[in-house]
């Protein structure tokens, strides 16, 4: 008996007009003309619920270059679905947030780059985004909605950690996010220029626990140790084919956003087979579910069903081997690697940025 | 007067068979008394309001009952799920 998940993450398109250059999206993009239709995504919406999903992260690239945004919003609202908005907001109008929020959107998170404008839209690839994103967090506020003000740190602008956390808390969002760079696809190519130092990684910590005192019960943070830095893998997705499920724009079914990087993997589609008939019985969510496919040191862990091994696109990226143990665990024969990546990465200071684009293959 | 913060809301799910509470970039499934808490929370109701009104559902001590909902309150105004 396989348990349904719990949320989804749906890119509903890899179009985005900034550049970031830790994007999270395949270094692949998909192209906008093989995207699912309105009417497919929301067929896939009831599917979600059918499936026994009660949360639906609509993402991207940027969701807001969909049009028909609202209309999938309302077919989340429909299948009871409780939806969530991850934007970089520079397309989100007071007139659009309307339009979202009389749809039924329950929540939106937007993405900063930097506090200073300069500097945001030099990791953007973009010009006046800042600007831009606070206009649209005071309209998301005006709406009613909840907002989740999501801040990407990385050696670039961890020195100005307080100031980002000042600017968010003027937006008077519920929740922050620090969020440090996670070194997969597009951020891998940037490592050299985005790796933190092991000072900033500390001072970092404390600057959040300060920041949590003085907003205790008025603003919640979430502050994860980037992978690098840590001992004990994060349980990633909450365990493979467990928790969660990616779609593609194309309607690829994954059991993370990162599958992709995985070689000889089959992934369904939702023009193929439900979501459901993919979660319960397909190769890819079979690969890595549960703890039998476990190699040492994983199988005989107290901790294999608390981290259930960690993340396999890492154990990958670091040792060349999907089903080996995350690296980042410290009983991991490869720690010693990612020790000395993280080295290399700020001994080779700061590199020009490899900024996410169509067609960019550089590193 | 203790209400669900923004952007939380409960809806009984009908695969788990559970009542869910839903918050941004989390949920949970609350146990009973948890639930008979939660509910209560709409803003109109006190905090002593919502002890007696589950003392007598219960048939409980109201002031083992008001220990409960005050300690589950400030748990849950610290994780941001309710505003009081």
């Amino acid at each position: 008996m396989i348990d349904p998940p719990l949320a989804v993450l749906a890119e509903l398109t890899h179009r985005c007009p900034l550049q970031c250059p830790y994007c999270s999206n395949p270094v692949e993009l998909e192209r906008s003309k093989t995207e699912l239709s309105t009417a497919e995504w929301i067929r896939v919406m009831r599917e979600i619920a059918d499936v026994g999903a009660l949360q639906v992260h609509l993402s991207g690239g940027e969701p807001m270059a969909r049009p028909d945004l609202d209309q999938i919003v309302a077919a989340a609202r429909d299948a009871g679905l409780y939806s969530n908005l991850i934007t970089s907001a520079v397309l989100l109008t007071e007139e659009r947030m309307e339009r979202l929020a009389g749809a039924g959107l329950d929540h939106v998170q937007i993405s900063f780059q930097d506090s200073e404008p300069a500097r945001a839209d030099r990791i953007a690839g973009y010009r006046g985004a800042l600007a831009k994103k606070k206009r649209a967090a005071e309209a998301v506020r005006m709406c009613g909605l909840p907002l989740t003000v999501n801040l990407v740190v990385h050696r670039q602008n961890l020195t100005t950690l307080e100031d980002l956390l000042t600017m968010a808390v003027d937006l008077l969002p519920q929740r922050i996010e620090v969020a440090h760079v996670q070194y997969y696809g597009w951020a891998i190519r940037n490592r050299a220029a985005l790796m933190p130092t092991p000072e900033q990684v500390r001072s970092a910590l404390e600057t959040v626990e300060r920041a949590r005192e003085r907003l205790r019960g008025r603003v919640t943070i979430d502050h994860v140790v980037p992978d690098y830095y840590g001992r004990r893998p994060k349980a990633c997705m909450g365990g493979w084919g467990r928790r969660f499920l990616n779609i593609t724009p194309s309607g690829k079914v994954l059991p993370c956003h990162a599958a992709e990087s995985l070689p000889g993997m089959v992934f369904e589609t939702v023009r193929e087979r439900t979501i459901g008939e993919i979660w319960r019985d397909s190769p890819a969510f079979d690969a890595f579910r549960g703890t039998s496919w476990m190699p040492e040191p994983c199988r005989s862990c107290e901790r294999r069903e608390i981290d259930w091994g960690g993340c396999r696109c890492q154990a990958l990226a670091i040792t060349g081997d999907a089903a080996a143990a995350d690296p980042v665990c410290d009983k991991s024969p490869d720690h010693v690697t990612l020790t000395s990546l993280t080295n290399q990465a700020l001994a080779e200071g700061a590199p020009d940025l490899v900024y996410r684009r169509y067609g960019a293959r550089a590193g | 007067m203790p209400r669900l913060a923004r952007g939380v809301r409960t809806r009984f799910d009908p695969t788990r068979q559970k009542w869910i509470v839903l918050a941004p970039e989390r949920l949970f499934v609350p146990d009973e008394i948890a639930f008979e808490i939660i509910r209560r929370c709409d803003g109109t109701a006190t905090v002593g309001a919502i002890a007696d009104d589950l003392a007598a559902a219960f048939h409980e001590q109201r002031h083992v009952v008001l220990k409960d909902v005050t300690a589950l309150l400030s748990d849950l105004a610290e994780k941001g799920v309710v505003v009081t």
